[in-house]
């Protein structure tokens, strides 16, 4: 075998532990939804063997996962939105820092020490009705009686940026890091104000990460289930719960592979519209 | 001497050949890779080779006060008395714990702490079910009579479990807020009381909601006629309440931290409530939810040992102090074994033996609706 067909193969090699991981556990397993999801669930909760549209038909015809979806949609916008407006101040100023940067980002890391349901949960003993913060109004007088918080779109959204925001922040501290800071200086020398300076340089060149940490935001709140289940009240329901229910209570696999790949179909566009205008580049250094 | 050819000498052999230059790289990876695909296939059927010895059995339960009675009172003597560990986890439902059935081995579930006929049938159905040996359990001649029969009747007349417990799911509610009187007067109806909007909740299972919509609507719980009025009944006490609690431990947290004043519940969570201290009232209303639990062993599990556990559970020492730990009264007869001072004080229990006062669910009604019903709850429940 020739130098050059070696050093060809070598890529191939090196990858390919990584690639039959990714086949074996994603491709594979997806393969197997992408199967199942034409097959039918029977009286007995049995599946039905075949090729049979009537899984798809539902799921694109009814109107009621139509408006869960658009219901989760607009929950992970709202949430994207808030993470936004508090993790770029937050990711301004650990960029900005001096000397304490490496504190700062541990403890935005911080929190992913900690189950996520646990500080899902946590939300309960902080809001709830004998909650802490109820208990430190009523002990200073400001109520009289303990506030009903909980169980509502409120909390949910509230929990997601609980649970999403270090993913905005540290996407956007990536993308103010890689910014020359001559530039603002520049621009000041210039005649700018800080405030000009910032909207005019800064906050165009931080645009990518901000922009990879909506994304992401956007597709973990979109797809997330515990939530809305801890903090949610009856009506708060998000389309990952659809297809909890339809795969676990009503033992529906069929019908809960043709959801959750509605779901993948959606938020999968979802990403290939980022990469087309901004690349995947931005997103890979946040996440690294 | 020479070295025992095992596994591993097999490979430090194949190693040395490799590095002496005895076999080309190429050769030795595949072989490595043929003895890893070899291993790995060989593997999950290696399992069943070695059923002859087994040394755990898997039980799965409802967690919280229930598991933590069983781990105390049965499996630790057991495992002490044979030798037999027996790794136990828990399930928020049947229908959850089916899934992981479904999706798993032959044989990797064990035992179940299954509730009600239905599920023991739809376990059935659905090809789980086994054949108990019931020579080997001794002790199943303790128990009620009735609680045995009933599981006979689905499977052929063989069983597949052993009947362990009973309760009811009654109505639950902070006296504080809510007088014994005003239970008594308005029943179930209390669960759709614009009175108590916002601090109403109930557990987001469509049987328990189904049957006490029934009861809302007086009608008979294992035979609607009218299941218009039942969903009406299930949305107003979806937009009153805050919350379908899912677990025991869900309910007894929003109950005790006063988050809700009513709910149903299931008896032994809320004796156990009560006997924290919280003063919690627990009423079961006319034709209220009667269960009965058993422990139902899959398809696939080492019988002789899950049939010794069995047998071990229904002793009645054991079963009794499982009982007072969870608050349940035992499948035992009455009549036959004296229950001790604590059970006959457990709500739902029955001195009879005879279950008379309970009203079970019907396995054929409840399973013949089960795909319509559980996909229009899952809508109601959403706000459709």
């Amino acid at each position: 075998m020739s130098v050059e067909a070696r050093e060809a193969r070598q890529p191939w090699i090196l990858l390919s532990p990584a690639l039959g991981a990714v086949a074996l556990l994603l491709f594979v397993p997806l393969l197997f939804i992408v199967v199942y999801s034409f097959w039918l669930r029977t009286s007995t909760g049995a599946d039905q063997v075949g090729f049979y549209l009537e899984n798809w038909q539902e799921v694109l015809s009814d109107a009621f996962y139509r408006d869960i979806l658009l219901n989760t949609l607009r929950i992970a916008a709202i949430t994207t939105v808030v993470c936004a407006l508090m993790g770029y101040p937050a990711a301004y100023f650990i960029a900005r820092s001096s000397g304490n940067k490496a504190i700062l980002l541990l403890l935005l890391m911080l929190p992913f020490w900690i189950s996520y349901i646990i500080r899902t949960m946590s939300w309960i003993n902080i809001l709830g009705v004998s909650g802490a913060f109820n208990t430190f109004m009523l002990w200073i007088g400001i109520i009289d009686e303990p506030l009903q918080m909980l169980y509502n779109q409120t909390t949910v959204i509230l929990g997601l940026v609980h649970f999403l925001l270090p993913f905005m922040v540290l996407n956007v501290f990536v993308s103010l890091d890689g910014i020359d800071t001559n530039l603002e200086d520049a621009a000041n020398s210039l005649g700018a104000t800080r405030w000009q300076a910032f909207v005019q340089v800064t906050l165009p060149l931080s645009l990518p990460g901000l922009a990879a940490g909506g994304l992401l935001c956007f597709v973990l709140g979109a797809g997330t289930y515990i939530t809305p289940l801890v903090l949610g009240g009856p009506r708060d329901a998000m389309f990952a719960n659809l297809v909890f229910e339809a795969i676990i209570t009503q033992l529906n696999w069929p019908l809960g592979s043709a959801l959750s790949l509605m779901l993948l179909a959606v938020l999968g566009a979802l990403v290939l519209i980022y990469n087309r205008y901004l690349g995947m580049a931005q997103l890979m250094k946040g996440l690294g | 001497m020479t070295d025992k050819m095992d596994n591993t000498t097999r490979l430090e052999r194949m190693r040395e050949r490799y590095m002496n230059g005895d076999l080309d790289r190429r050769s030795f990876l595949g072989l490595i890779g043929a003895a890893g695909l070899a291993y790995g296939v060989q593997t999950p059927f290696a399992k069943y080779a070695n059923a002859q010895t087994v040394s755990q059995v898997r039980f799965d339960g409802w967690g919280g006060v229930v598991s933590e009675a069983f781990r105390k009172h049965a499996f630790d003597p057991y495992t002490a008395a044979t030798g037999i560990n027996v790794v136990d986890g828990t399930f928020g439902g049947p229908d959850e714990y089916i899934s992981r059935i479904k999706a798993g081995q032959e044989g990797e579930y064990n035992i179940a702490h299954l509730s009600g006929v239905f599920d023991y049938a739809r376990y059935h159905n659905l090809g789980f079910s086994s054949v108990l040996n019931e020579d080997n359990i001794p002790n199943l001649k303790y128990v009620i009579p009735k609680l045995v029969d009933v599981f006979r009747k689905v499977t052929d007349g063989k069983l597949s479990c052993v009947p362990y417990d009973y309760g009811t799911t009654g109505l639950a509610y902070n006296r504080k807020y809510i007088s014994d009187d005003e239970m008594k007067e308005k029943g179930a109806k209390i669960l759709i009381d614009e009175g108590h909007k916002g601090k109403i909740a109930g557990w987001g299972d469509w049987r328990t909601r189904i049957w006490f919509a029934s009861l809302q609507t007086g009608q008979d719980p294992n035979g609607a006629t009218d299941m218009e009025a039942v969903w009406d009944a299930i949305r107003t006490h979806r937009d009153l309440s805050l919350k379908y609690w899912g677990s025991g431990a869900e309910l007894m947290s929003l109950l005790a931290e006063e988050e809700i004043h009513v709910t149903e519940g299931w008896s032994g969570r809320i004796f156990a409530l009560q006997e924290q201290g919280h003063d919690i009232g627990y009423m079961d209303p006319p034709n209220g939810y009667g269960w009965q639990e058993c422990l139902f062993v899959i398809k696939g599990s080492p019988m002789e040992a899950c049939e010794e556990l069995l047998n071990f559970m229904l002793d009645p020492a054991t079963s009794i102090a499982v009982a007072e730990g969870q608050n349940y009264p035992p499948a035992l007869d009455p009549t036959k074994v004296d229950l001790g001072a604590k059970i006959p004080t457990l709500p739902a229990f029955d001195p009879t033996g005879t279950l008379a006062n309970l009203t079970f669910a019907d396995p054929a009604y409840w399973n013949e609706n089960e795909q319509e019903w559980t996909k229009t709850f899952g809508r109601v429940q959403k706000g459709y």
